[in-house]
């Protein structure tokens, strides 16, 4: 399993890997949404919560496609599919290589993305922990989409509709965790359920994508 | 001799519709088939039930899924890791043998460290064929191996595969040209071609559903 992590990340960052792509993505974003809604400190305090999570979710959907289709295109999903690997450990190092490239640039380069929108100084702490915590989630789910549209033709978009869907309740507990944080309050709570989510993600989606990957290999 | 693959009274479906039936035969350790057939019969098909990606419409094989490597017409390597470096994580993930002597038997050395996407049609067949060799497995399963291999190349993979049988390993393989294994059996599949009107099956998969 360690051999598969070490070549998704070895191939994520090598020429046309994709890596920092989700980060790019995310930087445009947050420079943009100033430019739609005005500069006024006070009106982007308040919807940047909002928009960090929009944007983050944005940026991991990018590069969900990668995860099985590239395998799948060169016959290494096949080969996988009958190596000693269990289908569902397999999903699982996938995941998490996106997570690794996708995911956590994200968390890492979020205070600096929060400061272009405003986010109040005492939130920032909230938007690290919330987004460290929900985006493996994000992660997961997307390679579920993954898992279920490989072989497709035109299956990105097919994916985006099927995963986005998924993405809305770390979408809520992330960003009230952020608002909350915003507002000077607390948001254990939210932050406890985002974590709640993303586990049970992790426990259950491997099994779901592994039969998923199964059917579409026949 | 040890039976590593029994198959008893196969059929196996293509798109919901039957593509061959009926067949049988088993491999026994040190033992090359050589399956032969008309484009479309169902050799890819076939193999990959064996393989265990698919299951079968009808019958049963008898086959520790674990002792199976399968090499289809795709070689499952990545263009932007070295060819050393697409043959180390294969090893890696099937526990295997290292990679040095299988570099050696399909004359790869020179090229260990030139990437995937450099090599030629025929190379990176080799590279594939190479990643049967680390995979350790007692039973090939090949579709179509030579495709795109020169004339010394096929030798060189006939070689291999004298090895593995001579280690008793077992191949069953799908080609159209002569390998130079006179010792294989070969089954002619046209003779198990599926009835016109053999009742065909509900959509098997989600490419029949969406694609």
């Amino acid at each position: 399993m360690l051999a598969l992590l070490i070549r998704d990340l070895r191939l994520a960052t090598r020429a046309g890997g994709g890596f920092g792509l989700g980060l790019a993505f995310f930087l445009i974003v947050c420079t943009l949404v100033p430019f739609g809604v005005g500069p006024e400190g006070g009106t982007l305090a308040l919807i940047a919560p909002g928009i960090l999570w929009v944007g983050a979710l944005l940026a991991c959907l990018l590069s969900l496609d990668r995860i099985f289709a590239l395998d799948w295109e060169d016959g290494s999903l096949d080969l996988l599919a009958t190596a000693p690997l269990p289908m569902e450990g397999a999903v699982l190092v996938k995941a998490a290589a996106h997570w690794i490239t996708t995911g956590l640039p994200l968390v890492v380069a979020a205070p600096v993305f929060g400061i272009l929108l405003h986010l109040p100084s005492g939130a920032q702490g909230w938007l690290v922990a919330a987004l460290l915590l929900g985006t493996p989630a994000l992660s997961i789910l997307g390679a579920f989409g993954a898992a279920l549209t490989v072989g497709l033709r035109r299956g990105g978009l097919l994916m985006s509709l099927l995963v986005l869907p998924l993405y809305v309740p770390t979408l809520i507990f992330g960003a009230e965790a952020v608002r909350r944080g915003a507002a000077g309050g607390d948001g254990t709570t939210p932050l406890v359920l985002l974590a709640g989510i993303t586990l049970a993600t992790l426990a259950a989606i491997p099994f779901a994508a592994a039969g998923a990957l199964r059917v579409n290999l026949r | 001799m040890a039976v590593l693959v029994r198959v008893h009274d196969l059929a196996v479906s293509r798109g919901g519709r039957r593509a061959i039936e009926g067949v049988g035969f088993t491999l026994s350790a040190g033992e090359a088939l050589i399956l032969r057939g008309p484009n479309g019969i169902g050799k890819t098909t076939l193999l990959r039930t064996v393989a265990g990606l698919q299951p079968p419409t009808q019958g049963r094989i008898e086959a520790d899924p674990d002792a199976i490597a399968y090499a289809a017409h795709a070689d499952g390597l990545k263009g932007a890791l070295s060819v050393a470096e697409n043959l180390r994580f294969w090893r890696a993930v099937f526990g295997g043998p290292p990679v040095e002597p299988a570099l050696a038997a399909m004359n790869l050395i020179a090229l260990a460290e030139r990437p995937a996407a450099m090599l030629s049609a025929g190379q990176k067949r080799r590279l594939g064929l190479a990643r049967l060799l680390v995979t350790g497995r007692p039973v090939w399963v090949l579709d179509e191996p030579t495709v795109s291999l020169d004339a010394g190349s096929v030798a060189l993979f006939a070689g291999a595969v004298r090895a593995h049988l001579a280690a008793q390993g077992a191949a069953l393989i799908a080609t159209h040209i002569d390998l130079g294994l006179p010792e294989a059996r070969v089954l002619d599949l046209g003779a198990h071609k599926a009835a016109a009107t053999a009742p065909a099956r509900a959509p098997a998969s989600f490419d029949e559903v969406f694609g």
